[in-house]
């Protein structure tokens, strides 16, 4: 297989993101037009995404685009809440392609621009769940993985699927800040009935418009009955596995970071209590609230994992 | 010795107004909503960032002025204090917005979690210190007394830099340098004197 390799064309190459997405996505009034018109001044704001209402959204209220925008983790921009925000802007999204293979009878890539234009977008608010005790709502626009994966044309072996990060250490300089914070690539992995899960999609956007680059632009997992670290951002390679593939945070340390990471507010981490959490945009005097097993979704997950100890698999 | 007036005219109230400018910002900004989105978590970080620094402020100054004869015993006093301001601000913040006392869980907190239990034991370490920092407590234990007793200092600053390093996910560089900080300046006090700077021991 060659190498994979990841372009990095002079701006002047790129589509225009006002081209990709005038295929399918229509601009917000003229001013958003005549911004969009200049091109690549990333000017994500004005990228309104064409999208359907789901019945899988919570009716909580979502976060502001600029809590969910200017508070995240993304480590590969540095370990601080406000690095991604910070330095993520560096990071060229087109064109972008995902690397699809493994155990597939029909292995290929998936462009970034066919994601936009060739599925329903659909409106995903998912309440997120921080293995470090916080909580937001997102409003995210996304795709069923099931419904991308299924052209692939699965193997009967394949019980797992791995999720893989760009590598990019000019546009993500803690891949290369001569400590490690993580070993890269970040990876991640799901067995195949969670992939499949309708709940499990691939996010293009949030709050109606293409991700900002720091929530993981321009393709991302959203797994939301687990812990957000499990929510592969960047993704330039899934593949289909026979077994249980490596995840970056359980590498990393085992003993804190299981493969699973159901949401479970029974199983505290080593270090922290995991039966409340924090709703972000309170304020300062946000009340606690209690954590809820799966992050609430239990109705809908709890039966992919009947008969396991999820004490233990935790 | 030769060393700058400025060092020795400072007077000591002016060392706890401007130490106490980084507390006064972040509660204002705090109370009005510009610490960003999770507000609670500046706060509280913060505070306990302060106090790690003025900790180590204070374990500097023998260092200072054995090595680099900068003589700043004068305001050891006010560092230490600040320090100790920083750490019950830190542990308030904790216990009343991020614990919003829960008992059972701050129980369980400091029971289970090592980072808050060795918080608990850096803290619990500097009450007495913050206590006797006056000089009716150093004349009531004897100087030799008080001084034996404040070096409770230094296993409460470790505490406190190996607190900051538990808590963290992955190995971000800021606790482990503070950490090398403070194993720095615990271990340059095991060098002996060349020549007899015994009130600065
Ligand atoms: C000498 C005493 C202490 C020092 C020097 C200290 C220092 C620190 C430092 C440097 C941080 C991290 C700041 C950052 O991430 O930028 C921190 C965080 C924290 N400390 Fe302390 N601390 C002390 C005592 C305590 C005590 C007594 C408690 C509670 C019982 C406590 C609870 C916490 C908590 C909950 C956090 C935040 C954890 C998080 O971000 O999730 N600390 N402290």
């Amino acid at each position: 297989m060659p190498v994979y390799r990841y372009p990095a064309p002079p701006a002047s190459e790129i589509t225009p993101k006002s081209a990709i997405l005038n295929r399918r996505a229509f601009m917000a009034g003229a001013a958003g037009l005549a911004l969009g018109g200049s091109a690549l001044s990333s000017s994500a704001e004005v990228m309104k995404l064409k999208t359907v209402p789901s019945a899988f959204s919570t009716d909580e209220k979502p976060n502001s685009l600029d809590d969910i925008s200017g508070y995240c983790n993304f480590y590969e921009f540095g370990t601080g809440k406000g690095d991604p925000a910070e330095y993520a802007g560096k990071l060229t999204t087109r064109p972008w392609t995902i690397e699809v293979g493994g155990l597939v009878n029909n292995p290929g890539v998936i462009d970034i621009e066919d994601l936009l234009t060739d599925y329903t977008l659909e409106d995903r608010i998912y309440r997120l769940r921080c293995v470090e005790a916080w909580s937001m709502v997102v409003p995210w626009v996304g795709i069923p993985l099931a419904s991308i994966i299924d052209k692939f044309e699965l193997q009967g072996s394949a019980k797992y699927v791995a999720f893989e990060t760009l590598v990019r250490p000019s546009e993500m300089w803690a891949q290369d800040a001569g400590y490690r914070v993580l070993p890269w690539p970040y990876v991640e992995g799901l067995r195949l009935d969670e992939a499949m899960h309708p709940l499990t999609i691939l996010a293009v956007g949030l709050h109606g418009e293409v991700l900002p680059n720091q929530n993981g632009a321009p393709v991302r997992l959203v797994v939301p009955w687990k812990y957000g670290f499990k929510s592969i951002k960047s993704i330039v390679k899934i593949s289909f596995t026979e077994e249980e593939p490596p995840a970056t945070w359980n590498i990393q340390n085992p003993r804190e970071y299981g493969f699973y990471s159901n949401v479970n507010p029974t199983v505290d981490h080593p270090r922290w209590s995991q039966a409340s959490e924090r709703r972000i945009g309170g304020g300062l005097f946000a009340k606690r609230v209690e954590t809820q097993m799966f992050n609430g979704y239990g109705d809908q997950v709890a039966s992919l994992y009947d008969g396991m100890d999820l004490k233990k698999l935790f | 010795m030769a060393q700058s007036k400025l060092w020795t005219a400072t007077p000591e109230w002016a060392v706890y107004a401007v130490g106490l400018v980084p507390a006064v910002d972040l509660f204002v900004r705090a109370f009005s909503n510009a610490l960003g989105a999770d507000p609670l978590r500046v706060l509280e970080n913060g505070l306990g960032e302060w106090a790690l620094r003025f900790l180590i402020a204070g374990l500097a100054v023998t260092p200072l002025l054995r090595f680099a004869r900068i003589n700043l015993v004068k305001y050891r006093r006010a560092l230490g204090l600040i320090a100790f301001i920083y750490v019950v601000l830190h542990l308030l913040t904790y216990l009343a917005l991020d614990k919003q006392f829960f008992w059972g869980e701050i129980g369980k907190d400091i029971i289970k979690r090592p980072y808050i239990t060795i918080g608990m034991v850096a803290f619990l370490m500097l009450v007495p210190l913050a206590v006797t920092s006056n000089r009716y407590s150093i004349r009531k234990l004897g100087s030799a007394g008080w001084r034996k007793l404040h070096r409770l200092v230094y296993p409460a600053v470790l505490a406190g830099a190996i607190h900051y390093l538990l808590l963290v996910k992955a190995w971000p560089p800021e606790p482990i340098i503070y950490l090398l900080i403070v194993l720095v300046l615990l271990g340059v006090r095991r060098i002996k004197p060349a020549r007899c700077v015994r009130a600065a021991a």
